[in-house]
């Protein structure tokens, strides 16, 4: 009854707060006004159930925090199990790999350069989750360093007729130069702070692109951008779709090979600490200033080395592709796919970027679904898609080790 | 020297919209220690709905005196009412989680009402009513500062002026500071911190639609992106000022104002918002806790 109540008057609520903004519209050219109360109704009704699904969803929240206080136990879930046992892990790796070695042959060139984009992303999110999943450091400008790499090779193909070959690792260096620029000054600020520098830093690299018109071409952008020379395999533009995937494939795996060294290696695990508490892992003697320093240069390197390709997929940039929603849209895979995890981040860009691309009709509502989800997951599943496990060490079975010395 | 004054009053105008705005983020961030990336958001719902309860009461034929009353009374309880909606939903059940995951469910919210305006209305520019009467008075200084100039400024005066004896004077103000000084501290002696936080938002609110009313009717056009630039503004000056400090959001808002109007007076206009990006990378790396704020204290 009492629930009942709640939701009549969140239902009523909702309705008050939409009426203006969804059910009337004015034209202020022709003085008309028109009025959409079918839409408020709309509202009301998806309040009314929405309301009793929010406070069950919250009860569930409280309810299995409760359990875990008092079983101390973290929680599975099923993909942490799926990859956790050996039995699961290898068919399911070379099921992957098959299936991602045979996809151009699969399917047609439409979704072959789609999936390179969302694997572009994939290594965008990896690279992003070192510097917040891993460090704990919210990075709001990232997409800059993605910009860094993609115009380097833009400008660098318009003046010299540098290669792609070339442009690679160079774009992958100038991303880390600049990540190395901006975290030197930064490095002394808190976790919001820092996130709104670095947000002011890529807006301040987007706006100069778009107004340094000699020398960008400003909001035109660049165009006819050389595609990679393969070594005179790929011949024509079907063969070189297929090579630019294959490219993005090696790269993807690559980082997920570097990511994983570093995520267990000194400094992955100084970057833990970092996250967890800064001044208690000073404490330990880590050096804060360095740790910060690599976490933002490393990540910024991929950023880097993906906009070159970016660029050269597309032959075309401009300003345009590289706003702040560019690098919410890079945050929230992070977010959603579960901060810290390898599996999740993948999960997480190959779900943000296909989903809206496979559901045309649909996509018009992305942005609008992803600030909404990103909401929802902080609420009610702040861990993500995949909650990453540490490496655990067995207290009891070291001192056993020991010889009980501690008794 | 005319042009001079002329920048310095535009910079004056800018800046009272900005202190506005950022009054805002400084109280939320003083008492929950969180930057309400939705606040820019807030400012932009309100000039909405000015625009759409003007709309609508000129269509019923009001008098042009009446609407202006009217459409500001209904931004500004709307904006306090989104306020209140969004802390509710993204922010009180995230209580005591890590730093990190308020700021994203703010960046989230943000990102959500830019949407949620965008497709219920639309993406393009609307022309916003000129609401504020044209009047002559200040003959000799017409050509530096029109009424709408002058009204915001003098707005903006009053409402600051109204809030801080708000906040020295009243119960509410009161219960604010202890509960920005020390929360627990502030539940233990019995003040209802949830409707301190909650009042913190409304108020906050309240004044950005002020500001996105005064604005929208100054420049003339709204449209849904208005509160994202306009935000960051409002933020830059609330840290410029030292963030979490009332009179320091308002010395930040005018330094704010009148660097961005001479730097695009003296030196180029492509650039005005590089200059605001570029104050704030400045000040946050030579000086975190603002002009008039205090050095946080580790605490261990």
């Amino acid at each position: 009854m009492e629930g009942l109540k709640k939701s009549i008057l969140a239902s009523l609520w909702f309705m008050f707060l939409t009426l203006p903004i969804m059910g009337v519209f004015v034209n202020t050219i022709d003085k008309s006004v028109t009025w959409h109360l079918d839409r408020v109704l709309c509202v009301g009704v998806a309040a009314f159930v929405l309301s009793f699904l929010w406070r069950y969803m919250l009860e569930q929240k409280d309810k299995g925090r409760q359990e875990e206080e008092a079983s101390s136990v973290e929680k599975v879930t099923f993909f942490n199990k799926l990859i956790s046992s050996p039995k699961f892990y290898w068919p399911a790796l070379v099921g992957v790999a098959v299936f991602a070695i045979a996809f151009p042959k699969l399917f047609s060139m439409y979704q072959v350069n789609v999936m390179t984009t969302a694997l572009i992303y994939v290594v965008l999110g990896l690279g992003l989750n070192i510097v917040v999943g891993l460090a704990g450091l919210l990075d709001l400008g990232f997409v800059a360093f993605y910009a860094v790499g993609a115009y380097s090779y833009a400008l660098m193909n318009m003046y010299w007729g540098i290669s792609f070959w070339v442009a690679l690792p160079l774009g992958a260096l100038l991303g880390a130069i600049c990540g190395i620029l901006l975290g030197f000054p930064v490095l002394r600020l808190r976790g919001d702070y820092l996130a709104i520098v670095t947000l002011g830093f890529g807006e301040i690299i987007r706006l100069v692109l778009e107004n340094w018109g000699s020398f960008t071409n400003g909001p035109a952008g660049i165009s006819n951008i050389a595609r990679p020379e393969f070594f005179g395999f790929a011949k024509g533009f079907l063969a070189q779709i297929n090579f630019m995937y294959y490219l993005m494939l090696v790269l993807v795996i690559f980082t997920i090979f570097v990511v994983n060294r570093l995520k267990n290696s000194r400094i992955g695990r100084a970057w833990q600490a970092l996250r967890e508490d800064e001044i208690a892992c000073q404490a330990m003697g880590i050096d804060k200033m360095k740790t910060k320093l690599m976490a933002f240069s490393l990540g910024a390197t991929w950023a880097g080395m993906v906009g070159v390709v970016f660029a050269a997929k597309t032959t075309f940039i401009n300003p345009a592709s590289f706003t702040f929603l560019e690098s919410a849209i890079i945050l929230s895979i992070v977010v959603l796919g579960g901060m810290g995890s390898i599996l999740g981040v993948i999960l997480g860009a190959l779900v943000l970027i296909l989903l809206p691309e496979y559901m045309r009709e649909f996509s018009e509502y992305r942005m609008l679904i992803f600030g909404a989800v990103m909401v929802l997951v902080m609420v009610f599943r702040p861990q993500g898609l995949v909650r990453d496990v540490r490496k655990k060490i067995d207290i009891s079975a070291v001192k056993k080790a020991l010889g009980g010395a501690h008794e | 020297m005319e042009y001079f004054l002329e920048l310095f009053f535009s910079g004056l105008t800018r800046g009272s919209i900005y202190a506005l705005i950022a009054l805002g983020y400084t109280m939320v961030y003083g008492i929950i220690e969180l930057i309400n990336f939705a606040h820019g958001e807030i400012y932009m719902i309100g000039a909405f709905v000015g625009l759409v309860v003007a709309g609508v009461l000129s269509s019923f034929g009001f008098p042009a005196a009446s609407i202006v009353i009217l459409a500001t009374i209904a931004a500004v309880i709307y904006a306090a009412s989104y306020g209140y909606t969004i802390e509710k939903i993204a922010y009180r059940p995230l209580r005591g989680a890590p730093r990190l995951s308020p700021l994203i469910s703010a960046i989230g919210m943000s990102i959500f009402l830019q949407n949620y305006v965008m497709l219920s209305q639309t993406s393009d520019f609307l022309s916003f009513p000129s609401l504020i009467p044209e009047f002559g008075f200040l003959k000799n200084y017409e050509s530096m500062i029109g009424s709408t100039d002058f009204l915001i400024i003098a707005v903006a005066a009053i409402v600051m002026v109204g809030l801080n004896l708000f906040i020295k004077f009243t119960r509410m103000g009161k219960a604010m500071r202890a509960t920005a000084q020390n929360r627990k501290m502030a539940m233990l002696v019995g003040i209802n911190v949830d409707q301190v936080i909650s009042a913190t938002f409304v108020i906050g609110s309240a004044l950005a639609a002020i500001g996105g009313v005064l604005i929208a009717s100054h420049i003339g056009q709204i449209n849904f992106f208005i509160g994202f630039i306009a935000g960051i503004k409002a933020f830059t000056a609330a840290v410029l000022g030292g963030i979490g400090s009332v009179p320091g959001a308002m010395l930040g808002g005018l330094i704010l104002g009148w660097t961005e109007s001479f730097c695009t007076g003296y030196v180029s206009s492509d650039y005005e918002d590089v200059f605001a990006f570029a104050l704030l990378v400045l000040i946050l790396i030579f000086r975190p806790s603002g002009l008039l704020g205090k050095a946080p204290i580790q605490k261990v």
